[in-house]
């Protein structure tokens, strides 16, 4: 295609959005309700995916060590635990370390009777690894690999915490495709419904072009850079209208529900945004694109 | 120029709506083809256009029998060939240069040679002055004027008109006649589709009569 005409197609596909003014609207703004309707849903899908990530990572596996255990032992086990890949990260805890955390926690303003221990160290074979997996359904091949490691008495594990958490995770991964899909599908469904009635308005031109010999490529350009054009912008109009909401709603939780900053962390506008920018434009201009080229294959045929 | 052997076309229904048609129209010849409505004269005209292609028999226009064109190469095919409608099927929304320059801007031509060229055109169809004019500003005969001009603007060897003048009053049916005249004295073949025989009688053409799909006449001109 000569520069020449691409120009020419880019100008008829901007016209013909304003031809069609009220068509390239309702386009619009399906493609930015559907967009929307993603861009809130995945920011709230990553944030609870985070919430669940760290709730994950807060699950500690705890390794104890045998009585006659070394200190060249412990140091091997360490050593295999930093291998394994699911191991997001992990701390020796010493029995000094363990009995003083203990004391802080339990004898926290009766610490007289902390005192009565004197020197002694009742959690003296305490000494442990404590375990935090970045991906806690990983728990249980995890804690079965550490059971037949030398020197490992006991291993201590929340089953119940990693179940949830592991169930709670697929809960989301599935309802998160489920509504992306279902999503996808609406907007497929009604841009192609209103490219075709777009086409179907200019029927008669596009037979014109067919017969005073236009090829293909030509017949369907303006109509792609119409598809194009109105997938980019509307999802341009949802990915702006999000980034302000997200960011003032993140600052009006940050400031009403101050109390909760310990608990609930929030993912960055950052972050959200360089996900949902990318697949959000690949889906609008995907969408407009293909909606167009499927509906314009009808109205070729002339 | 066009070859037509033993032609048949029929659509879903079964019924032919030609059947066995046989002609030849040499190149620079001036054609008309009549018959009542329903005979086959927009089906011959179609077929011509490679709208769709015959049931049986084959078609040649310029040595080549169109049924091998491809769909890629129908387009270039088309270029050859001018055409002009009952409806005039100018585009609304675009005034008469740029109706005209449209028919150059889908070859891909070059800017220079589309002003010059539809300039030109519209000059010998006598619509120079009203190259800024939108359709719906103008009457029937000089709708049809511009669709003539966009069919020559071209250069095509062949104008195939389908009838052209059964919108317009008697006077500015004459006046397109004589247009679609002058153009086949540059050399250009024209092939008029029309059920109008005062028009018919009215020039001294060839005239091939279709009925129920069949050729039932073939009229050479009067020697002058």
């Amino acid at each position: 295609m000569k520069l020449s005409t691409f120009f020419y197609n880019v100008g008829q596909g901007f016209k013909n959005i304003w031809r069609n003014k009220m068509f390239s609207l309702a386009s619009i703004a399906t493609m930015s309700a559907c967009i929307f309707l993603l861009g809130i849903f995945m920011s709230i899908g990553l944030n609870f995916k985070k919430m669940v990530k760290n709730a994950e990572e807060s699950v500690a596996v705890t390794v104890f060590f045998k009585d006659d255990v070394t200190d060249q032992q412990i140091k091997e086990i360490g050593e295999k635990i930093k291998d394994r890949p699911e191991v997001a990260r992990y701390k020796f805890v010493s029995a000094d370390e363990a009995w003083a955390t203990f004391k802080k926690d339990f004898f926290k303003g009766h610490e007289d009777a902390a005192k009565s221990f004197g020197e002694d160290n009742p959690l003296a074979k305490s000494a442990n690894y404590q375990i935090f997996l970045s991906d806690v359904s990983k728990q249980s091949s995890l804690v079965a690999y550490l059971k037949t490691l030398d020197g490992v008495r006991q291993v201590n594990q929340s089953e119940a915490a990693a179940h949830t958490l592991t169930d709670f995770n697929k809960l989301i991964s599935f309802i998160f495709i489920g509504v992306i899909a279902i999503l996808i599908a609406v907007a497929v469904f009604l841009i192609s419904n209103t490219i075709t009635v777009g086409i179907s308005v200019r029927k008669d031109e596009i037979a014109i072009m067919k017969l005073i010999g236009a090829k293909d490529s030509f017949v369907r350009a303006p109509f792609i850079v119409e598809g194009v054009t109105i997938g980019f912008v509307g999802s341009i109009i949802p990915l702006v209208i999000v980034w302000f909401l997200y960011g003032n709603i993140l600052e009006y939780i940050r400031r009403k529900f101050a109390f909760l900053a310990n608990v609930m962390t929030f993912v960055p506008e950052r972050t959200v945004f360089n996900l949902l920018i990318p697949i959000s434009l690949l889906i609008g201009i995907g969408l407009g694109f293909l909606g167009s080229r499927i509906t314009l294959k009808h109205h070729l045929n002339v | 120029m066009i070859r037509l052997e033993n032609v048949s076309k029929s659509y879903e229904k079964g019924v032919p709506a030609l059947n066995d048609v046989s002609l030849h129209i040499k190149p620079g010849e001036f054609v008309f083809v009549t018959g009542p409505s329903g005979s086959g004269k927009s089906t011959l005209m179609k077929l011509l256009l490679h709208e769709f292609t015959p049931t049986s028999g084959k078609i040649f226009v310029n040595g080549k029998d169109i049924a091998n064109i491809r769909h890629k190469g129908v387009p270039f095919y088309r270029r050859n060939i001018g055409v002009v409608f009952q409806d005039f099927r100018l585009l609304p929304d675009r005034n008469v240069f740029e109706n005209v320059a449209f028919a150059m801007k889908v070859i891909e031509a070059p800017k220079k040679e589309i002003k010059d060229k539809v300039s030109h055109v519209l000059a010998t169809v006598g619509l120079a002055s009203k190259y800024r004019s939108y359709p719906r500003q103008l009457s029937g005969g000089e709708q049809q004027r511009v669709a003539i001009a966009r069919a020559i603007v071209n250069v095509p060897k062949i104008i195939l008109a389908d009838e052209p003048t059964g919108n317009l009053d008697i006077n500015n049916a004459r006046e397109i006649m004589r247009l679609l005249d002058d153009i086949n004295k540059g050399g250009t073949t024209v092939l008029v589709v029309t059920h109008n025989l005062d028009i018919v009688h009215s020039m001294n053409k060839r005239v091939i009569s279709i009925k129920n799909g069949c050729l039932v006449s073939d009229v050479a001109p009067e020697e002058d």
